[in-house]
This record gives C-alpha cells, structure tokens and sequence, in this order.
C-alpha cells in the first residue's frame, strides 16, 4: 500500500540560530504548513545536506515532494506560489513584486554581513560597523514609514526577510554596547508588532539563547 | 500592440553586463523603450532619483516608475509582458530557475571577474576558483541548448556575462579558463548564446567591448 501522506511531507533543513532559516518557517506557518525541521550540526553536516544542497551544502533547504528548493527568499518565493491561498506573501501586481524583491535583495546584501561587524569585532572596526549598520536599519526604517508593516497592513515578504535579525538585536547591542531602540524606534516597534504574529513569535528564538549561542560561537572561533 | 501608450526608459551603461541583461530582456520581449546612456562619473539627476539606494545602472522606468537591480528588472519585464516567458509555469522549476541565476550573479560572476583583473599575487586563487564556478556550470547546462531549455530564459540572461564578456577578456588577459577543451557543455552553450538571434542584436559589439576593457588594463 502506498503511503500517500509521505509524498507531501514538508522538511525543512535547518539551523536554529539562523535568520535565513527562520524566514522559511514563518513562511510555513503563515501557510498553515506542517513540516518536519531537522536541525543541521554545520560541522557535520549531514549526507541530506550534502545531497539535496550539494552547490553551497548551506542550510535552509526546503524538501518537498523529493525536490530541495534552496536559499530562504527563493524558498519563501515558492512557498508563496505552491500555497498561493491566503495569506499571500507577495503582491500579485508585477510592480510591487518588483519592490519587495529589491528590498529582499538589499537586506540579504546588506543586514547580516553588516552586523557580523558588530558582534564578531572590536575597536575602530567595531565602530565602523555600527555605523554602518545603523545606516542600513534607518534606510529599512525609512522604507517602513508610517506604514504597520512592509506589508502594508499585514506581514509580506519584506516582513518575513528582515523580521529574524530582530532575534539577534540583543546580541548586537550587548556586543556592540549602543541600544538599537534609540537609534530606530519605529524599527524597534515594527519588530515587536510583528512577534504579535503566532508565526513569527513561534519561528523566532529567544534573544538570550541567541546572545548564548554567540557566546559560544566567539570562543570556539577564538573570537573574544 | 498596446492599446494605451507604454513609456518604457531604460538608463543603462553599453558595457555592463548588468545593463545588458535589461537590454537582452526588452529585445526578447519585442518592447520598444528609450535608452539613456549614463555616465557614471556624472550622474544624471534621473539616475540620482530613479535609484537613490544604489545609484547604480541599471534602472528600468515604466509608466514613471522605476525598478533597480538587474534581476529584480528582468523578472518585472517577464512578469509585465507575458509573451516569451523566461520562467517555466512550474513553481519547482521557477524556484531551480531563481537558484541558478543567483548563483550565476554571486558565485561566478565575481571570481571570473577577479581573475581577469587581479595581480599576480591573487591571480592563482581567483583563477581557481572560477574554473570552479565554471564546473558547476558545466555540469547544470548538461546537454540542454540553455540553460532555460529549447530557448533562453532567465539564468541565460543572468549568466550573459559567462556567454560573451568571458570569451573577450580572457583574450585580453591572455587566459584560458571557458574552452571547448575544458568545458565542452558550457563552450557550447555559450556559442548557441551569442548567436541566438535577438540575443547577438542586443549584445554590444566584439571590437567595441574589447577595445574599451583593453584601453582599462593599462
């Protein structure tokens, strides 16, 4: 007898500290999707990594009927398309898509690389990187407007991209020593708006495990 | 035939390959539109306004409002003008199609990049690891004619940097990394690219690119 309810298991690679990741599972929960998260070891990746991710072996990796769809926007993308019911992600105008996915493609360019400079540096480079980042967000904060969301008057894409960096906020500033809140309040309470969300507020970790896991990742790196 | 008009501008630089994608774009989809040829050392305030994030070519202009990043352009212009698509109806395959374009963009184009412009001290490295981006490649066109199938699609586009600008620099810099001797598949692939019909009117011309990166090696 064939078991028909596994040809429609969701996977998800995953990695639990990783904002990409996190992207996805707020995805699958907006859709009301029920998978299965296998959580990844990055230094020892497992041989379902390796086969279904086999050009970058990086996690997230989405599994669904056999085929892996890989990089977490693109994974958003399809999750949008495949499960096209509401909520839908994005626009179903070609000119709106075109400005979430410019925004998509600035935070990935942008907001990870950036505050890697925070938590990872010190001194005069540390502060060149605050600064930085701190611009990026106020350019992020100034697209947000008065608007509640990226969205507009619920989560979109935008949301789903920028929204799990706001788990390592706390890792940021401790590391970093400034507050993220004085210097982009709205973005501040955009993120808080956004937890509000049973998707977010359960894909998300909390902010001290995160802060933990940093800890952890500096003293193995010899990063102190 | 549109029944209202269409203003479609196009600001962009002749030498790019990111402008050219655009270029490739428009003309595979027959949309007439105004090009604006940018000089970047003095921009012009419509690039200042259209772009302000970035400043960078190239931005597209569609009924007054503009669309930046290469990619983000070339999926509006697929998702406005539907004949020709350049993304299959299937949700896996469009996914694989926007996998293989972001590869191109962020694990190919750089390192064949640096290797044609690095010194001596970074050429061996740079070179390696766009032989490297060049394999994965090979093995992805396989035994297809594009990348997107029986014609060009939107990883043909994005890869056009690998289908023509490679061929004249390596000239230049005097490399051998895309030959028909090491990558037979993408060789090919990049022949059928640059003499596809639409596709070599929308590339600029072989003496004219090549005299311009010749007279920036110094």
């Amino acid at each position: 007898m064939a078991h028909h309810q596994e040809q429609d298991n969701e996977v998800l690679l995953d990695f639990w500290p990783s904002s990409y990741a996190m992207r996805v599972k707020i995805a699958l929960a907006e859709k009301g999707i029920a998978y299965e998260c296998k959580q990844e070891d990055l230094q020892a990746k497992s041989p379902l990594l390796l086969e279904k991710n086999p050009v970058h072996k990086m996690i997230p990796v989405l599994i669904h009927n056999g085929n892996s769809i890989c990089e977490s926007l693109n994974i958003v993308q399809y999750i949008d398309e495949t499960w096209n019911h509401e909520p839908l992600l994005l626009s179903s105008d070609p000119y709106q898509r075109s400005q979430v996915r410019f925004w998509g493609d600035y935070i990935d360019n942008n907001v990870y690389r950036i505050g890697k400079k925070v938590w990872t540096m010190k001194g005069k480079e540390q502060e060149e990187g605050k600064k930085e980042f701190i611009e990026c967000l106020k350019r992020l904060e100034g697209e947000l407007g008065e608007k509640a969301y990226f969205g507009g008057e619920k989560l979109g894409y935008v949301d789903v991209a920028l929204v799990p960096f706001t788990s390592w906020f706390y890792t940021y500033e401790t590391f970093g020593n400034f507050s993220i809140e004085g210097e982009c309040p709205k973005l501040v309470a955009w993120g808080k708006r956004c937890m509000e969300s049973q998707s977010v507020a359960k894909s998300l970790p909390h902010p001290h495990k995160v802060h933990e896991f940093a800890i952890q990742f500096k003293k193995r790196n010899a990063l102190e | 035939m549109a029944a209202k008009e269409e203003q479609v501008k196009f600001l962009g630089k002749w030498p790019s390959p990111f402008s050219n994608r655009v270029e490739l774009a428009l003309k595979l989809k027959g949309i007439k539109y105004d090009y604006s040829e940018e000089d970047l050392s003095n921009k012009s305030q419509e690039l200042l306004t259209s772009n302000p994030v970035h400043k960078k070519v190239p931005v597209l202009i569609h009924n007054g409002r503009p669309i930046s990043e290469s990619l983000v352009i070339v999926e509006y212009i697929d998702e406005t003008w539907k004949s020709n698509p350049f993304l299959p109806p299937n949700p896996y395959h469009r996914a694989s199609a926007r996998f293989w374009s972001k590869l191109v963009d962020e694990k190919c184009l750089p390192p064949l990049w640096d290797a044609f412009w690095c010194d001596e001290k970074g050429r061996e490295k740079a070179v390696e690891e766009a032989m490297e981006a060049l394999k994965i490649l090979e093995n992805e066109i396989g035994d297809k004619r594009f990348f997107g199938g029986d014609d060009v699609g939107l990883v043909d586009i994005s890869a056009n940097f690998v289908g023509y600008w490679v061929d004249i620099l390596q000239e230049i810099a005097g490399l051998q990394l895309l030959t028909s001797e090491k990558f037979p598949k993408l060789y090919k692939w990049s022949q059928e690219f640059s003499t596809h019909p639409i596709v070599k009117q929308a590339l600029p011309p072989r003496d004219k690119l090549f005299a311009f990166f010749k007279s920036r090696t110094g």
